[in-house]
């Protein structure tokens, strides 16, 4: 097994999942095989190739440095779960 | 400084400056980069982390990165690819910082240093761009943080140095060479205390001779120069400390705490960080080709070591106040216009160094906000070119120019400041105090010649500091002649 509970609690933890212990060993269990079979490319020698970073063969275009209109001050704050007048509003960050 | 423990042990010392840059719009929108607008106003969907959103990169934020990588003579990578940097917090909409993680558009250069005894070479590992995050406030609300996302997006380059730094001072001295070349280069204000020049320091310290670093801890939240000076030289003494004790250095973040004077460790969880890097699929490479960086060679200023030896054979200046006006581009700036309007380079850098800087120290403000524009100065400077004011006069116009509007020519009028050079007028006050003398006129006829500025003080005196002292002087020498 290449990836143990202890891993995916950790990911899990990572990006903020609640996983029960039951779940972890069934996901360990998965992403291990995943990651196993992975491990048929590298049978593949690769020394010669480079990375891609990127799928589509593009070069970055740049955008002029123009401000335009931002998005009115009530429809930033339109969606969001909690605000006050001025503010997103979030639970305590810090104690 | 206890000098025994600096026998013994050195630091080793890597800086990691982040520069905001002044472009006029964010790092991946075209929304406003400005600060001090009401909170939430300066944002578009990307910068809230809407859906659908795709990032657009900013022109000047690779052109100012190359200006920044030229001037500090890095290499440019031809194809940098953006990453992202993966954290949760909320004034990080998206999850994720965009940056630059393996391929840092400039690396490898390096920025001289000048301290009191010696100038040292100070390697640059490599200057990456990314954006900023939001502003969390935590103290306005008793229950909840408040988030204002007008910063988020904005673009930021972070510069890395090699771990080439050894005491306090040469930190010191090597922000001040980073904030004098952004500021060259007009592309961040440099201003630490505002943020927009910001500072993390890695600390560690080795028995003198040993080769391998010792283990390192991270400080952060220095909001001034003297701050991330001051929070070094405690680090240091603290590491120093710990081992001749017999303890171990523990690698971790501490904090300056700016009221007590020292550094503290960061509680682990605002610390258990795993970024979990990858390439950023919406931006594609980043290209640098031969004409753009070209292009951008071209629009390079003068920098301050090159200004500086310029002032010193244009304007036969010594290097101490060539040194002094080429300190900030804008002082360096405002002095060549005041010589542009006169042609004499002399008076122009007296009264800028000795006046002007006064001025300045005292108001504790920026040549930029100085009342008294260049070429007002230039015509102060231009009546005593011409020999219309003596020098304690220019001093007073100076001054009085400083609370108003007017020409330095209607002041010194006002002030009934304008020198007489009318013999008619001069001719009867000389006599006087060749009459009121004979002692001072007897030894000066003696040969005691620098008697000289005693009868030109008493004219100016008589004259109310109106005469000219040259005229004075020869009306007098001539007078007295055997």
């Amino acid at each position: 097994m290449s990836v143990s509970e202890k891993d995916v609690h950790y990911i899990a933890n990572l990006a903020r999942l609640q996983v029960t212990d039951e779940e972890a060993k069934s996901y360990a269990k998965d992403m291990s095989s995943i990651l196993d079979y992975m491990e048929l490319l590298n049978e593949v020698d690769t020394s010669n190739v480079e990375p891609l970073e990127h799928v589509i063969d593009l070069d970055s275009r740049f955008r002029k440095d123009e401000a335009k209109e931002p998005v009115s001050h009530e429809d930033a704050l339109k969606n969001a779960p909690d605000a006050d007048s001025d503010y997103f509003r979030v639970p305590k960050v810090i104690e | 400084m206890s000098t025994i423990a600096h026998e013994r042990f050195e630091a080793v010392i890597g800086l990691e400056v982040h520069a905001q840059l002044l472009t006029k719009s964010k790092a991946f929108a075209p929304v406003a980069a400005q600060y001090g607008e009401a909170p939430n106003t300066q944002v578009s969907p990307l910068c809230l982390g809407h859906p659908g959103t795709l990032p657009v990169i900013n022109e000047n934020l690779v052109r100012y990165i190359i200006k920044m990588g030229l001037a500090t003579d890095c290499s440019v990578a031809p194809k940098s690819i953006f990453a992202r940097k993966n954290y949760f917090y909320p004034d990080l909409p998206k999850g994720y910082q965009i940056s630059q993680f393996d391929t840092p558009i400039c690396f490898d250069g390096f920025i001289d240093i000048e301290l009191d005894e010696y100038d040292k070479r100070i390697g640059i590992t490599r200057i990456h761009m990314e954006e900023d995050a939001g502003k969390s406030i935590h103290d306005q609300d008793p229950y909840n943080t408040l988030v204002d996302l007008n910063r988020a997006g904005t673009p930021l380059i972070e510069i890395v140095s090699e771990p080439d730094l050894r005491t306090p001072q040469e930190a010191y001295a090597y922000l001040t060479k980073i904030k004098q070349i952004v500021q060259y280069l007009e592309i961040c204000d440099g201003n630490m205390e505002e943020g927009s020049l910001r500072c993390d320091a890695n600390v560690s310290v080795r028995p003198r001779g040993r080769e391998k670093f010792g283990t390192r801890t991270e400080l952060k939240n220095m909001n001034s120069f003297r701050n991330v000076e001051k929070a070094i030289e405690f680090e240091i003494y603290r590491q120093i400390e710990l081992i001749e004790e017999g303890g171990e250095v523990v690698q971790q973040t501490r904090l300056w705490d700016t009221t007590k004077n020292q550094t503290r460790v960061m509680r682990s969880k605002e610390e258990a960080h795993d970024y979990r890097y990858f390439p950023e699929p919406d931006l594609p490479p980043v290209i640098v080709t031969e004409e753009l960086l070209a292009d951008i060679k071209e629009e390079l200023p003068e920098l301050a070591d090159v200004r500086q030896k310029r002032f010193m054979e244009e304007y036969a200046m010594s290097e101490n106040d060539a040194v002094t006006l080429t300190e900030s581009r804008y002082l360096a700036d405002y002095f060549e216009e005041v010589v542009s309007f006169t042609k004499s380079p002399k008076s122009a850098s007296n009264m800028v160094l000795s006046e002007v800087l006064r001025v300045l120290n005292e108001q504790s403000i920026d040549i930029g906000e100085f009342s008294v524009t260049p070429e007002r100065l230039a015509e102060l400077v231009k009546l005593k070119e011409e020999d219309k004011i003596n020098s304690s006069a220019m001093q007073d116009i100076f001054n009085a120019m400083l609370g108003n509007k007017k020409s330095p020519e209607e002041l010194a009028k006002e002030m009934n400041l304008i020198q007489v050079s009318d013999s008619g007028f001069l001719e009867p006050i000389v006599d006087e105090i060749i009459a009121n003398n004979p002692d001072e006129v007897q030894r000066y006829k003696e040969g005691k010649k620098q008697l000289m500025g005693f009868f030109v003080g008493q004219a100016m005196k008589a004259s109310r500091g109106k005469a000219n002292p040259k005229l004075v002087t020869e009306m007098v020498s001539k007078k007295l002649q055997n």
